[in-house]
C-alpha cells in the first residue's frame, strides 16, 4: 500500500527562529494523526507546511495524487497545489471566520467549492449543500443566513460541511475545537467522529487537547521545540509515554 | 474644469503629454493582446473628478487623433452635463470634430450604454469603469484576485450568481453584469445595462476599457467572444422593460422610464437619444409598436 502522505525531513525558519525542525512522518488512507505539543512548539507551522499555506526551508511532502500517485507537493505548481487544496484536501481552521465567507450564505459557503470545480446547475448545488448543512446538522431553513448569524459551534460545523462537500481524501485541522464551550467541543468531536468513520478520511489534527486526540486520532506525535519527541499509536504514547516531556504532557503536570 | 479651460492652449494635443499618451497606448496594446485582461497603467491627473470618468478621458486622449469625430454619451444621452463637459474639452485641447451621431463618430466615449446602432470596424468605444475587478465584491484581497486570474480560478464569479438567486429567486444583477472573455479572463463590463451584454460580443469596433482611481485598462479586439456568466438552470437573460419606446415606438431598444408631469406620468423612452432620434426622423413614431 502507498501512504497518503509521506513527510520527509520538513524544516521551517522563521530568521533565526525555529519552526519546525526535521520532522517526518507517513499517513495511512483511511488513518488519524494527531499533533500534540505546548504553545509554540511548531503545530501550526508543520500543518501550514502540509497544505501548502507556508514554504518550508527543506524537505518533501509527497502525497499520493489520483492521477499520478505520489508527488511533492512542493514542487508541483502552484494552480495544481491550488486544484489539490479545493478538491482532495480540506483545511478547517480554529477561527471560523478564517475559513468562511462571512458575506456569503451557509448555502453559498458550501457551495463555493462545488461551483469553482465547475458545478454550473443551480438546482444541484443547493441540493448539495443542503444535505451538507444536514449532515453537520444546520436545518435547511438557516442555509440563506449568513455565518455572522450563526453561533461559534455551529460556524465551525458549517466550516466543516463546506470543506467536505468535494469528498477530500485529507482533511487538515488546527485546533477545531479551540475556542468553544466544552458541551460544543463535546458534540463537535462526536460529529467530527462520525465524519471521519463514515468517510474513511484521513487526518491531520493539531490540537491542545488530549481528550481530542483520545477520541479521533489512530497515531500521536508530540512536539516539543519544533522538532518531533515521540510517535506511535495513540493509546500505547498516551499509556505508556517514553519522553520525559510526553510524560509530563499526559500526567498533566503541563498545562499546555 | 473651467478654470482649466482657458489655460488650455498651453497643453499638449488633447490635454496629455505625449510621453504619457505613448504609456497607455503601450497599456491598450496590452490588453488587445490579453482580451479581458486587467493592465495597470499610471493613471494621471486629469482636470476632473474621478467619478467624471477620468480613465476613459485619458483612453480617448491617448487615442484621439486630429482627423477623429468624437462622441461623448453618459447613460445614453448626449447632452448630460458631465458627456457635454467631457465633449468640450477635447473640443478644446484637442480642437476635434464632434457629433452626436453614432454613425458619424470615429471614437465613442460612453458611460453605462452601448449605442443601440451596430458599430462598426472603423470605430473605437471607449468605456469608463469605476470598479475594474468583477471579484472585488467577494475577495477584498488584491493578491487573492489577481491569482484567481491568473489561474483562471473563477468558482467565486458564480458565488456571487448563487446568492443573488438564493435571495431573490432568479439573478438580480441586471448592471455591470460579469462576462467571460474567449473563455478566459472573466471582466467586468462596466455598470452597462446586462441588456447591452450581447453587444460586446463579436463586435466590430475596438472596446477599451479605462478605470483612472483605480489604474487599470482592458481591452476586447475586433470580434472577441464574450459570454455572461450563468447556471444551467438560471440562463442568462438580457431582457428589459417589455414596453416599446413612447416616442419612436421601437421594441428593442433599453428604455428609461422618465416621470412627464408633475402628476407624476409616466413613459418608457429609448435610452439612446440618437437612437431614437434617427428613427423619428426616419418617420417611426409610437404607433409604430402597435
Ligand atoms: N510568522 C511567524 N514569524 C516568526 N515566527 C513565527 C511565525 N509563526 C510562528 N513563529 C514561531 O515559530 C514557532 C512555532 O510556532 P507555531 O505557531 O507553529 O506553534 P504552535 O505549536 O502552533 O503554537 P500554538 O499552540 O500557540 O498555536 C514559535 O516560536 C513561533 O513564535
Ligand atoms: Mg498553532
Ligand atoms: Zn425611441
Amino acid at each position: 500500500m502507498t501512504p497518503l502522505l509521506d513527510v520527509r525531513a520538513i524544516t521551517k525558519t522563521y530568521g533565526a527562529r525555529i519552526g519546525c525542525k526535521d520532522v517526518g512522518f507517513t499517513l495511512w488512507p483511511g488513518e488519524v494523526m494527531g499533533i500534540v505539543g505546548e504553545s509554540g512548539s511548531g503545530k501550526s507551522t508543520l500543518l501550514g507546511c502540509l497544505a501548502g499555506h507556508l514554504a518550508p526551508d527543506t524537505g518533501e511532502v509527497l502525497f499520493d495524487t489520483r492521477i499520478d500517485g505520489p508527488r511533492d507537493t512542493l514542487t508541483m505548481s502552484e494552480a495544481e497545489r491550488r486544484m489539490l487544496a479545493r478538491t482532495d484536501w480540506a483545511f478547517v481552521h480554529q477561527n471560523a471566520r478564517d475559513g468562511l465567507r462571512m458575506g456569503v450564505s451557509a448555502g453559498g459557503n458550501v457551495g463555493e467549492r462545488l461551483m469553482a470545480v465547475g458545478a454550473r446547475n443551480y438546482g444541484n448545488i443547493r441540493a448539495r449543500a443542503e444535505d451538507w448543512l444536514d449532515r453537520v446538522e444546520i436545518t435547511a431553513d438557516r442555509m440563506d443566513d449568513r455565518p455572522g448569524a450563526f453561533s461559534g459551534g455551529m460556524q465551525q460545523r458549517l466550516q466543516i460541511a463546506r470543506n467536505l462537500v468535494t469528498g477530500p481524501r485529507l482533511v487538515f485541522m488546527d485546533e477545531p475545537t479551540g475556542g468553544l464551550d466544552v458541551s460544543v467541543q463535546a458534540r463537535l468531536l462526536d460529529l467530527l467522529r462520525g465524519l471521519v468513520r463514515q468517510m474513511g478520511l484521513s487526518a491531520v489534527i493539531v490540537t491542545h487537547d488530549l481528550a481530542v486526540v483520545r477520541l479521533l486520532a489512530d497515531r500521536l506525535m508530540v512536539m516539543k521545540d519544533g522538532h518531533v519527541v515521540e510517535q506511535g499509536l495513540t493509546d500505547q504514547v498516551l499509556d505508556d509515554p517514553q519522553h520525559g516531556y510526553t510524560q509530563l504532557l499526559v500526567s498533566s503536570v503541563l498545562q499546555v | 474644469m473651467n478654470n482649466t479651460s482657458e489655460n488650455v492652449a498651453a497643453y499638449n494635443f488633447a490635454y496629455l503629454d505625449e510621453q504619457t499618451k505613448r504609456m497607455i497606448r503601450r497599456a491598450i496594446l496590452k490588453g488587445l493582446a490579453i482580451p479581458g485582461y486587467q493592465v495597470p497603467f499610471a493613471s494621471r491627473e486629469m482636470p476632473m473628478p474621478y467619478g467624471w470618468g477620468t480613465g476613459g478621458v485619458q483612453l480617448s486622449a491617448a487615442t484621439l487623433t486630429p482627423d477623429d469625430r468624437l462622441k461623448v454619451i453618459d447613460q445614453g444621452a448626449d447632452d448630460t452635463t458631465n458627456a457635454v463637459s467631457i465633449r468640450k474639452f477635447f473640443e478644446k485641447t484637442a480642437r476635434i470634430a464632434t457629433t452626436e451621431r453614432t454613425q458619424e463618430a470615429s471614437v465613442i466615449q460612453t458611460r453605462h450604454r452601448v449605442p443601440e446602432t451596430p458599430l462598426t470596424e472603423d470605430q473605437i468605444l471607449i468605456y469608463q469603469v469605476p470598479i475594474p475587478e468583477p471579484l472585488r465584491f467577494l475577495e477584498p484581497s488584491e493578491v487573492e484576485t489577481r491569482k484567481m486570474h491568473e489561474l483562471s480560478e473563477y468558482g467565486l464569479m458564480h458565488v456571487k450568481l448563487y446568492e443573488d438567486i438564493a435571495r431573490h429567486g432568479h439573478i438580480a444583477t441586471s448592471y455591470a453584469y460579469p462576462v467571460q472573455v474567449e473563455g478566459r479572463y472573466v471582466m467586468d463590463p462596466s455598470p452597462i445595462p446586462k441588456f447591452d451584454n450581447p453587444k460586446l460580443s463579436d463586435c466590430a469596433a475596438i472596446q477599451l476599457f479605462g478605470a483612472g482611481r483605480e489604474q487599470r485598462i482592458y481591452a476586447l479586439p475586433p470580434h472577441t467572444r464574450v459570454v455572461s456568466l450563468d447556471f444551467e438552470d438560471h440562463p442568462f437573460d438580457p431582457s428589459k422593460a417589455d414596453a416599446p419606446c413612447a416616442l419612436c415606438g421601437d421594441t428593442h431598444s433599453y428604455l428609461d422610464e422618465v416621470i412627464t408631469d408633475d402628476a407624476g406620468t409616466r413613459m418608457f423612452v429609448c435610452s439612446d437619444t440618437d437612437h431614437c432620434q434617427t428613427r423619428r426622423a426616419a418617420g417611426h413614431d409610437k404607433e409604430d409598436a402597435a
